[in-house]
């Protein structure tokens, strides 16, 4: 028994038909009575029409947990190595909020590794990503981002759920939630968590990937590459597939003569959701099983089956986006350099490099890099000041500047947005915001974040905030 | 239109927001009904109590001002601005604008202008007004009164009661949280005494079960967890405070005093360990250990954490948004916001870092071991003083000896030592140090050659070190034992609070607030004195206050009902919802201070109800016109919490500890869930023994990663106040009933009753093991099922007897090695399918 369901497929619509609080039912009934418009989603989202016209289907958001240093990435600053070990000018830095550095002397660190020129449009990338400098023409860098909060914790929450109060749902539930999901027998929004071996990381909280104040059916399911790949996912020792199926069939046809008795709408969605953890444990292990890739992707990526790396989600992202799943979510810990940044950062870099070009070529090669979105970041940017007070010289968390990049899905490659001032300490030409981001994206994926809400406690919550998001524009091909 | 079609249309129109216009002259227009939500919604965002955020200087909250401004003319539609404008189609008239995403329905538009044509009539936001009790007739159930006068004009009537063996597990499930056996629902059955359902009501109220059941609900709102929740979230004390809670409902305490107990449990005129274990309250907010985190990030964190949970747990008002700017919709403003943090800024905390460990939380037995194991100390520590003269003058000696004498006095340098690589290399050090003069010492520096020189070249005096070195840890040992809780201590000293501009922490330009009560609403008497967190719980909790009785007994509705009277529980504000039975709400509110703020009265009262006791089962008709239940013509059917899912579970089996209180444990859980945590990593161990079978509610509360199981079923990180679950229904809890090791190992466990304890033919078995699990017998198709499921695996495991070990072998429970395993992991297969069926998740 593998892929086809021995059940009437009734997940459908009936997925919808439960009891939901806070007004979330409002919508979804709506979105039965008048389904047709998305048709493809085998999962339906509330909207049932988009306004605008959608560029991107879904989502590939590659996070680098920990805040990598825009300065040894992807903003070169000649500026500051003129200036590295002299005093950092105090114009820059009088009265800002700064983390660890806050009443330190503050000195300048000059970018630790040279940049090439990549592309046509000659963009400035660190030496340490070659790989992705190969695709410069695909992606566009933004050099321009900021974020508000300057702890790890709350400046996750914030870049995934533009608040830094918990409790709000994640992009990828709200992007589930709006457009539904394609996948027939697999969650809507999938995170997958690699790390690089040695160091201690920084920790990552599974609020992240909550939904909130959304029902739970919208929350992001990880995939683990140790142990059962979703939680709960095998069956109990001495129990074959054939038993499993075996008590399924049987749980469903009580519910089912129960249901003839007191009507209950739950029993369906019950009966529904039995069908389809049945399918997960078939489609999850066929999704996590690699060895039908040729060796030729296996080498594009750079990645070993079962080695859990990040090139290795970069792969199943790709197999994850095939079947249709909406918002995937992949994060790679430890890059909070305060200390080591000569000696670590190369290797993250080295860690994440390969598999993200090849990502984006074999995404081009199956016709469907253009209707990806891929967003590459973290979730603060770094000092230009040199932190040496925890061991070899490292910098600083730093919420004024931060690069990152975003390709397909209608994102103009080959481009360079924004720009910080000379020391890289502050984004100053095209400044950009976490809500505009998220107003990006959501547009790209045909929603006007404006009207994309819900209601909770009484307020109509957005993901972009209740300040002017702005989609940026000049990013959008 | 008859009434039942007004009700039809009523209710389509609340649950389906249908946009086509319905003809509403018959009914006049109430303005907190049908006017509030419709302006609140639309046009209080740009025209409402926020002046900082107001356009055209208009504002519609406010009758005069709406007046003034001829926006509204009462009596004359056609010539109020607002009419012309929500009428227009010109996008630059048109209001809400089209920009602003808002729309208002044709209904609405109708709504609104037949309301001045009326006359505009205002009233104050129906909350905010004192609650008005309704006459009762004596003798008869407020509940059932109030209901059935809306049943009246909807044409509605009750339901009939439920069967007895559904209400007796409803009731059950309600109080306790657990099922009854066969047993006491036989006994119920064949009770034919008029006052069998009251009597069974009284004997759950005493259980000291209905403690538990009670404090779930409240250990979400008030947010309560093992954990930080930040960052490495790591732990912290605090299970004492969940065991008050469940002592409070045990020993109906009244709801006042519960209130003041938590908010200033530390400041009351008698407050002993009890009191200021409630106050523990006051530190369940989330904290950082994070480095680089900035205190005064975290104390402005920490002022709004607070300052929601009032909202949340007593006001049922969103205050959050007065973070920033003042209230939108309410008329909460900053000032208000940043004045009741001001009552917590005397709470002695470190604002980042690691907590305390904590009051000690002890038994007089403890107390008076503690104090025994003191005094032996004490004592020792005496003997101990009284030759450290002799013990000194010996360490001088022997210091000039070293200096004098150089390494050959250290038996680990001598000539042909043996000692230890790193012995010699400690000997090494205490020279150098020696060798140092005194003033050049630091205390580290004098520790190290104290300690040295005690241990490894005193020979005197051994005794007496030992003794005090025994006595020392003897106490530690044993004060490590007791238990600790994080409680509310107050400061003469108290952080400034300041507003914070836009919420900004790094603006310290705002004026200094000192506390005060909300300025909209009722104020106490208090004679211009500094007021303290004992006077926020008084006023929370006194007659006047019309918020927390409503708030309170919203929260509670929902437990018995399934739904709020309010459906927003955590709003009672002009975004929330106004009550469905207003009357209703107000009567219990007002019942409830009557009754001196009695909780199991109002549990009583409300199980007592005829609405209580119907069938949950609806007619077709009657699930169109109120598919949530809103009227009560029955009862709701619901899946039950996460933590009675399990109770259930472990309760059936047999498996059950059924003891109360306690350090949180440790259930089963997936390898490697906790791998994203760090600082430290961490490694989850399951408890075994008693302590796997616990309550539920014991479950140790990691905010960022909830036991998987919990989760799946919707419990709360308690990272934020939760008034209400989701309820949702998704795939991962059917992976969790048929593969989490709990599940697999009770249904191993309630088959090993069903051979011992059970019948010996099989369709009696599956009568046995029927009642067990869902009180009531099993229908012949359901026998037929079951009984094709048993020759299924019985098959399958007579030929691989190894997979009928393997799965008795899931969880740490003996196997009663006297049965045939075969036969054995048969039964435990319709166990697990019994254990997984809705019926049995579901409270009905």
């Amino acid at each position: 028994m593998t892929s086809v369901s021995p059940f009437m497929n009734s997940v459908n619509r009936r997925l919808f038909l439960r009891r939901t609080t806070q007004g979330v039912g409002i919508v979804a009934l709506a979105s039965l009575l008048n389904s047709g418009q998305l048709q493809s989603a085998s999962q339906p989202g509330v909207l049932t029409t988009l306004p605008l016209t959608q560029r991107a289907k879904r989502v590939i958001w590659l996070t680098m947990a920990g805040g990598p240093s825009q300065l040894e990435t992807f903003d070169h600053k000649p500026k500051l190595a003129e200036l590295n070990g002299q005093p950092m000018p105090e114009s820059f830095t009088a009265g800002q909020q700064l983390a660890q550095l806050q009443g330190q002397k503050l000195v300048c660190l000059g970018p630790q590794f040279p940049f090439t020129k990549a592309g046509d449009h000659q963009a400035e990338i660190s030496t340490l990503f070659p790989h992705i400098a190969s695709v410069a023409e695909d992606i566009c860098i933004v050099r321009s981002m900021t974020t508000e909060a300057i702890n790890h914790d709350p400046a996750h929450m914030f870049m995934n759920t533009g608040s830094q109060i918990a409790g709000r749902p994640s992009m990828g539930a709200w992007v589930t939630y709006g457009l539904g999901s394609e996948a027939e027998d697999l969650p809507g929004f999938v995170v997958l968590v690699s790390t690089g071996p040695g160091r201690s990381p920084q920790p990552i909280a599974a609020r992240q990937w909550s939904s909130g104040l959304l029902p739970s059916r919208f929350q992001g399911v990880q995939l683990r590459s140790k142990g059962d790949p979703v939680l709960y996912l095998t069956n109990p020792a001495g129990i074959s597939r054939d038993q499993q199926q075996v008590d399924v069939q049987a749980i469903n046809s009580l519910n089912r003569l129960q249901d003839q008795l007191v009507h209950d709408p739950e029993i369906a969605t019950r009966i529904a959701q039995y069908e389809m953890a049945f399918q997960m444990q078939s489609s999850v292990p066929d999704l996590m099983d690699v060895r039908g890739e040729t060796a030729s992707t296996l080498e594009s990526y750079g990645c070993q089956p079962g080695d859990g790396s990040f090139a290795s989600n970069c792969l199943l992202a790709r197999r994850l986006a095939e079947r249709g799943v909406r918002f995937i979510q992949l994060y790679h810990r430890d890059w909070d350099h305060h200390s080591l940044l000569r000696e670590e950062l190369p290797l993250r870099a080295k860690e994440v490099d390969q598999g993200c070009a090849a990502l984006i070529r074999d995404l081009k090669q199956r016709g469907m890099f253009e209707e990806t979105l891929i967003v590459w970041s973290g979730e603060f940017g770094r000092t230009p000041m040199m932190q040496g007070n925890k061991g070899p010289i490292g910098r600083d968390h730093h919420n004024k500047a931060m690069s990152m990049w975003l390709a397909g899905g209608g994102i103009r490659g080959g481009l360079v947005y924004g720009a910080t001032d000379d020391l890289g300490y502050a984004a100053v030409e095209n400044v950009c915001t976490v809500h505009d981001l998220h107003a990006t994206m959501l547009h790209q994926l045909g929603i006007r974040h404006e009207a994309f809400s819900i209601k909770f406690q009484g307020l109509d919550v957005r993901l972009t905030g209740v300040e002017n998001a702005q989609v940026i524009k000049g990013i959008l091909s | 239109m008859t009434m039942r079609r007004l009700f039809l249309v009523v209710l389509g129109c609340a649950a389906a927001s249908v946009s086509a216009a319905e003809p509403i002259a018959e009914k006049t227009i109430d303005f907190n009904r049908d006017v509030q939500p419709i302006l609140s919604n639309n046009c209080f965002f740009c025209h409402g109590p926020d002046a900082n955020h107001r356009e055209a200087d208009l504002r519609l909250d406010v009758r005069d001002e709406a007046v003034g401004g001829e926006a509204i003319v009462p009596g004359k539609p056609e010539v109020s601005h607002l009419v012309n404008r929500i009428m227009s189609t010109d996008p630059d008239e048109q209001m809400p604008p089209p920009e602003s995403n808002k729309h208002l329905t044709d209904r609405e538009k109708q709504i609104l202008k037949q309301w001045i044509a009326e006359g505009a009539e205002y009233q104050e936001h129906w909350s905010y007004v004192a609650p008005v009790k309704a006459e009762i007739p004596a003798g008869q159930n407020g509940v059932d009164v109030l209901i059935q006068q809306r049943h009246k004009s909807l044409g509605l009537e009750f339901s009939p009661q439920a069967d007895r063996r559904v209400l007796i597990r409803r009731l059950y499930s309600d109080l306790l949280g657990l099922p009854p056996t066969p047993e006491e629902v036989q006994a119920f059955v064949d009770d034919q005494s008029p006052d069998a359902y009251a009597k069974l009501v009284e004997r759950l109220l005493a259980s000291p079960h209905y403690g538990e059941r009670m404090a779930i609900g409240w250990l979400d709102v008030v947010r309560y967890a093992d954990t930080i929740g930040y960052h490495s979230d790591t732990p912290r004390n605090v299970w004492p405070y969940r065991d008050w809670v469940i002592r409070s409902f045990n020993e109906n305490k009244p709801f006042d005093r519960f209130t003041l107990e938590q908010i200033a449990g530390d400041l009351l005129p008698d407050a002993d360990q009890e009191t200021k274990v409630g106050s523990a309250f006051n530190r369940l907010l989330l904290s950082t250990e994070e480095g680089g985190a900035q205190a005064k990030d975290y104390e402005s964190r920490m002022l709004t954490d607070r300052v929601r949970a009032i909202g949340t747990v007593w006001l049922g008002q969103t205050t959050g948004c007065a973070q920033c700017h003042d209230h939108k919709f309410d008329p909460i403003s900053t000032r208000d916001f940043y004045a009741l943090g001001a009552f917590f800024a005397d709470i002695q905390e470190p604002i980042l870092g690691r907590r305390e460990d904590g009051m000690l939380v002890t038994t007089p037995e403890e107390q008076a071991k503690l104090a025994a194991l003191d005094a032996t100390l004490a004592e020792t520590r005496g003997k101990f003083n009284a030759i450290l003269p002799q013990l000194q003058a010996a360490q001088n000696q022997w210091e000039e000896d070293v200096v004098r004498a150089g390494t050959a006095i250290f038996e680990e340098l001598a000539e042909g030592s043996q000692a230890s690589a790193g012995d010699k290399k400690t000997a090494e050090q205490i020279f150098a140090l020696v060798k140092k003069a005194d003033k050049d010492r630091n205390s580290r520096e004098r520790d190290q050659i104290q300690s040295y020189f005690r241990s490894k070249v005193c020979s005197q005096h051994k005794e007496e070190q030992a003794a005090l070195a025994k006595a020392e840890q003897e106490r530690k040992a044993y004060y490590d034992t007791l238990a600790k809780c994080l409680v509310s201590i107050s400061s003469s000293n108290p952080r400034t609070v300041r507003i914070l501009p836009r919420g900004n922490w790094m603006d310290e330009s705002g004026e200094v607030m000192q506390p005060a009560l909300p300025h909209y609403l009722p104020q106490p008497e208090t004679d211009g004195r500094k007021l303290t967190r004992l006077d926020l719980a008084q006023w929370l909790v006194s007659r006047e206050n019309p918020l927390t009785a409503r708030t309170v007994m919203n929260r509670l509705w929902k437990q018995f009902f399934g739904i709020g009277l309010s459906k927003v529980l955590d709003d009672l504000g002009a975004q929330g919802e106004p009550p469905v039975n207003g009357p209703l709400l107000d009567w219990l509110a007002c019942e409830f201070m009557d009754s001196g703020w009695d909780f199991k009265h109002m549990v009583r009262t409300i199980v007592m109800s005829q609405a209580y006791q119907q069938s949950s089962i609806a007619s077709a008709e009657l699930l169109a016109a109120d598919p949530q239940n809103r009227e009560c013509a029955r009862q709701s059917a619901f899946r039950v919490d996460a933590e009675l899912v399990r109770d259930n579970a472990l309760a059936v089996s047999g498996l059950l500890v059924n003891r109360i209180g306690g350090p949180s444990v440790k259930p089963y859980q997936p390898e490697g869930y906790w791998e994203n945590l760090n600082f430290p990593v961490r490694t989850y161990v399951a408890d075994s023994g008693e302590n796997q079978y616990r309550r539920g509610l014991y479950t140790w509360w990691q905010r960022s990663f909830l036991h998987p199981s919990m989760l799946a079923f919707d419990a709360p990180s308690r990272e934020e106040c939760a008034a209400e679950r989701n309820r949702s229904n998704i795939p991962q809890q059917a992976l969790v009933l048929l593969n989490d090791p709990t599940y697999v190992e009770s249904a191993r466990a309630l088959a090993t009753r069903i051979l011992n304890e059970g019948p010996a033919a099989t369709p009696e078995r599956i009568q046995w093991v029927w009642n067990q699990v869902l009180q009531r017998n099993a229908r012949p198709e359901e026998v037929q099922i079951v009984e094709q499921l048993l020759t299924q695996h019985a098959k399958t495991y007579q030929q691989a007897p190894e997979s009928a070990a393997a799965l008795l072998g899931v969880g740490g429970a003996p196997v009663d090695e006297q049965l045939d395993k075969a036969e054995l992991a048969t039964w435990t297969h319709v166990a697990r399918v019994l254990l997984n069926l809705h019926e049995t998740v579901t409270r009905s």
